[in-house]
């Protein structure tokens, strides 16, 4: 039977760790992800949580730990943000690329400088092409629900890959929602033993686990690699469906979620938390009986370019809206990929809420009215004062 | 095809990948000239000298990755070197 409790994002995502029974957790404090870390190391002093909580020196170190965790065959889970995911930058690449299925909460914050602890997703797009497999969560409901996933997707035999589950900092992680609670017995049945066939270091059978990649082999674990990511695709939608069945929730198909969008000609497209205060203006504005959709991509990474042309085919004015900047591009990371996957449409690029700036409904609306009179291409910025 | 993560599955796989190959001076060994003090079989960082059944020192051509450590320092000069030609 399901509870239902008023907790933030990052105890959402801490309870879902638990409810996952990681067995190893590493991890650095760093605004706004502390809570998160805070609540494992007392569900593990409590003896609530059979886990080896090991505290480190650095975020660095955080995900060198879980790497050689994670290779001796474990659950291994870990949370940072901002200067704390630039820290783990090259350690990043060596999980994926040793195809270890770490799972990671991220809370989105801005990086320095100036110094910043608020919220904006610079920081996880900075690791776009890290091989981590990125979700984009849209309030603590989806937090829990997609920390429990994550580890399902990146143990599945055909994937084998690190997950990074984003929250938007202080708008997710230090707000109060009810969320529903799943049965721990439940859940670990569905997610079962990680017990890995690949890789796993024991001393009964010698292996070599990141061993030298010659150029005569390099190139070929890079598509190996590149084909793991593409490939999940298939399991974050088939994840999302069993999950449905099992816990009655589910997230559009897994990679994106569509909202009115049937005889929208305008749609926006967005991750994360803004995307509540958009579906908020959408009502508004269909009791006016005007008609606006959005896209939501829950999953940046792999891609969902399929998904993004079908489901906007019968746009005419696209707004995508990015918390990032491509400095020199002069447009957000996701504006970029949306543009490269439709053609012939108007797509403008709308940068908000970078380092905390408050994204109002008032500012939805802005973006509604721009993109419907401009022209493809256009880039601007919400908000920003003179 | 390679493993998954270039995952290594068997041990010794180091005495597959013949280092030789990476030599761009090749360091020779007089065996005339040599006084068995052992210094070259000391200093190889690669282990790759060795004494045979008569008790002459050897060079294991395919490990060697030509640093001439040995012959920097052999005290009768019985090591020298010599360029890598095809």
């Amino acid at each position: 039977m399901e509870k239902i409790d008023i907790i933030t994002g990052t105890t959402a995502a801490a309870m879902a760790a638990k409810l996952s029974n990681v067995e190893v957790i590493a991890a650095y404090p760093i605004t706004p992800q502390s809570h998160c870390v805070e609540a494992l190391a007392k569900y593990v002093a409590d003896g609530e949580l059979d886990a080896e909580f090991v505290k480190v020196e650095s975020e660095h170190s955080a995900m060198a730990t879980c790497i050689g965790a994670s290779a001796t065959g474990v659950r291994t889970f870990t949370a940072t943000a901002s200067q704390g995911l630039a820290l783990m930058h090259e350690m990043l690449y060596i999980a994926s690329g040793m195809r270890l299925p770490i799972v990671m909460l991220n809370t989105n914050r801005a990086l320095s400088a100036p110094i910043n602890i608020w919220c904006d997703q610079q920081d996880s797009i900075a690791e776009r092409d890290s091989g981590w497999i990125q979700i984009y969560a849209e309030d603590n409901q989806e937090t829990l629900d997609s920390v429990v996933q994550a580890f399902k997707i990146a143990e599945d035999e055909e994937v084998l890959l690190p997950v990074m589950v984003n929250i938007d900092g202080f708008i997710l992680t230090h707000t109060v929602e009810p969320v529903a609670i799943p049965d721990e017995e439940k859940v670990r049945e569905y997610l079962g033993i990680y017990e890995p066939k690949h890789a796993y270091l024991d001393p009964d059978r010698p292996i070599t686990q990141g061993p030298v990649g010659v150029p005569e082999c390099y190139m070929e674990t890079r598509k190996d690699l590149n084909d793991a990511i593409e490939g999940s695709r298939e399991v974050i939608k088939r994840v999302n469906e069993e999950y449905y069945k099992l816990f009655n929730r589910k997230y559009g198909n897994g990679l994106v979620e569509g909202y009115n969008l049937e005889d929208a000609d305008t749609v926006l497209v967005a991750m994360g938390s803004v995307c509540g205060t958009i579906k908020y203006v959408i009502n508004e504005l269909k009791e006016k009986g005007k008609n606006v959709g959005l896209l939501r991509i829950r999953t940046y990474r792999p891609f969902p370019k399929e998904d993004v042309v079908e489901m906007l085919k019968d746009a005419n004015n696209v707004a995508v809206l990015d918390k990032n900047i491509s400095l020199g591009f002069n447009m957000g990371a996701l504006g970029i990929d949306v543009s490269s996957v439709l053609k012939n449409k108007k797509v403008c690029n709308y940068i908000v809420g970078l380092g905390g700036r408050d994204i109002t409904p008032q500012d939805i609306e802005e973006i509604i009215s721009h993109v419907e009179g401009a022209k493809d291409g256009e880039t601007k910025w919400i908000n920003l004062k003179e | 095809m390679v493993t998954i993560a270039a995952i290594i599955y068997e041990p010794g796989s180091t005495n597959k990948n013949k280092t030789g190959s990476w030599r761009t001076f090749r360091p020779i060994l007089d065996n005339k000239k040599c006084i068995k003090c052992e210094n070259c079989y000391i200093f190889c960082p690669e282990g790759t000298i060795y004494e045979d059944k008569n008790g002459d020192f050897k060079i294991n051509y395919d490990y060697c990755k030509g640093c001439l450590i040995c012959v920097n320092e052999c005290p009768v000069n019985a090591l020298t070197s010599t360029r890598e030609e095809k």
